[in-house]
């Protein structure tokens, strides 16, 4: 098993829901409530080392059950290694807190995913639209969001 | 006699762009002055957003190839390269040596092009316009090199997932090999202009300040991070298509992550890029330029045209697509010119895909604009968004 998620399993074990290999990529899927600690750990424990946050991508599973999910890229300079960590959201209010105390490149990642897919980042300085007008309606990544316009 | 009180002062507000040749596209950068020293420096973003993402959920992998062309249109080719690994990953194949060197070949070429267009355009921010013009004389020899495999010259579109369109066209070898011997003596005309110019080093020494940890922080990569010391290249440190074989060094900048280290790093980027396509020329396999799976590459036209099972095969691939396992998700990154690009994909086991992520470097350098233009000067403004080398096209995908 990849130390990243021995690392979690040992310090969360109530949090850790399920390790995934597939194709090389390591996924660990996490309850959303304490998302904040687990990164710390991930980033503070020199074991791992993931001190970097390559993007924040949310998902929408339309139609299962829980809905949506958002995926953390880390990457470990130290042992040019990388895992996603990956926690499912509630479908009626998607919503997670935010880890931009933890990483500040999140500020922008989270504003994309909340922009798009409407994920609220509890905590999170700035929370508003950035690449739409902020009087957009909707969110078109989300699959009941049309492709094409009528 | 009474003393006057100072006479009360009060701060500006200046819109810069959205449509302004120094934002590089279409960025609005909201900045508060107070005399010429900026207060607060807003980004806003999204002019150029497209929906690059959602539009490839309605559509077959392959058809997604001419978006990710226009995700970083500097560097449409190595976009591809990104996208075709990711989903090559997600197919559990890899391609034929002789598919990847000649990938490495376009992508380093195009890592060239798109740093020249950097330089020539940063220098032009900045008040020296004869850089542009030497840059741009080398890069329309890339753009002809592009043209001979596919008749796109900023689009090629060669790559696709499985290998290549086709095989290097009769000729293409010796006139890249031709480019590679020159390129490092044009080179010197770009460096005489600039390194050690003194106007130049003063409007970029010291300006724009990234700690190597701030760096990684923020999620800095590619340049901009080693500009900043962090000794990372994803070639050399997660290698993909054959990168490996190629000896080449990974620059670091040589003073405290300022705009003059992140542009010397730039510089020698090109001439490492020269390096590794040379070696490629050099060492380029024989062999298959893509996958031998029907379910994955096209078959060759005579079986088209001659052979019923071909044509059926044909069809299907450009109609329903190909077909990677339902429920895999990867995540793939590559090293582009302007850092860390990555795909993550989602598959729902049919022809389309389920979610495409990109992650593109320059929105994520983008944020912390605001960070490095507090307190400096308007002028320098212009030299942080220069050494950024964002792409407005990359930012709002």
């Amino acid at each position: 098993m990849h130390k990243a998620a021995e690392l979690l399993q040992e310090k969360f074990p109530d949090e850790v829901v399920e390790v995934t290999e597939f194709r090389g990529d390591t996924t660990i899927v996490v309850k959303p409530g304490r998302i904040v600690d687990i990164c710390k750990a991930l980033r503070d424990d020199s074991s791992v080392s993931f001190k970097y946050l390559s993007m924040i991508a949310a998902i929408d599973y339309h139609p299962a059950s829980p809905r949506f999910a958002v995926v953390y890229s880390l990457y470990s300079h130290r042992y040019h290694d990388r895992i996603a960590l990956k926690a499912f959201l509630d479908d009626a209010a998607p919503v997670i807190d935010s880890v931009t105390s933890v990483w500040s490149t999140a500020d922008w990642h989270e504003r994309e995913a909340y922009d798009l897919m409407g994920i609220k980042f509890k905590g999170h300085p700035n929370l508003k639209r950035i690449l739409l007008p902020q009087e957009w309606k909707g969110f078109p990544l989300r699959k009941e969001y049309p492709q094409r316009g009528e | 006699m009474e003393i006057q009180a100072m006479p009360r002062t009060e701060t500006m507000l200046l819109n810069v762009g959205p449509s302004h040749p120094s934002t590089h596209g279409v960025l609005r950068v909201l900045v508060e002055l107070d005399g010429e020293l900026i207060v607060r420096a807003e980004p806003d973003i999204g002019y150029l957003h497209r929906g690059i993402e959602k539009m490839c959920e309605g559509r077959t992998y392959h058809k997604c190839l001419p978006l990710m062309n226009r995700v970083d249109y500097l560097a449409g080719e190595v976009n591809n390269l990104g996208f075709c690994l990711a989903v090559e990953k997600l197919l559990g194949v890899e391609v034929p040596k002789r598919a990847q060197y000649i990938r490495v070949i376009i992508a380093e070429l195009t890592r060239i092009a798109s740093h020249i267009f950097w330089m020539g355009t940063h220098a032009h921010d900045l008040g020296a316009m004869t850089p542009l013009f030497y840059g741009f004389r080398e890069r329309e020899k890339i753009m002809d090199l592009c043209e001979m495999v596919s008749g796109g010259r900023m689009f090629p579109l060669y790559l696709r997932i499985g290998g290549l369109a086709a095989d290097l066209p009769e000729g293409f070898v010796e006139k890249a090999m031709e480019f590679v011997k020159e390129f490092p003596e044009k080179w010197k005309d770009y460096d005489n202009l600039l390194t050690q110019n003194k106007i130049w080093k003063e409007r970029t020494v010291g300006v724009g300040v990234m700690s190597k940890e701030e760096a990684i922080d923020w999620g800095w990569s590619g340049p901009m991070a080693r500009g900043s010391g962090v000794d990372w290249d994803l070639r050399r440190d997660n290698p993909y298509s054959s990168y490996q074989d190629f000896d080449f060094e990974v620059p670091l900048g040589t003073r405290e992550g300022d705009t003059y280290s992140r542009y010397l790093v730039r510089m020698q980027e090109m001439l490492q890029s020269n390096r590794i396509v040379r070696q490629a020329l050099e060492k380029l396999p024989k062999g298959d330029i893509k996958v031998d799976d029907p379910r994955i590459s096209l078959p060759p036209k005579e079986r088209v045209y001659h052979d019923i099972a071909g044509l059926i095969n044909h069809f299907l691939l450009i109609e329903e697509g190909l077909r990677p396992p339902k429920g895999g998700e990867v995540y793939h990154a590559i090293e582009a010119p302007k850092g860390e690009m990555g795909w993550y994909i989602v598959s729902d086991g049919t022809g389309k895909p389920w979610r495409v992520k990109v992650r593109r470097p320059s929105f994520v350098v983008l944020n912390a604009l605001p960070k490095l233009a507090q307190g400096r000067l308007l002028a320098d403004l212009i030299a942080l968004i220069g050494t950024m080398d964002i792409v407005l096209a990359d930012v709002d995908c």
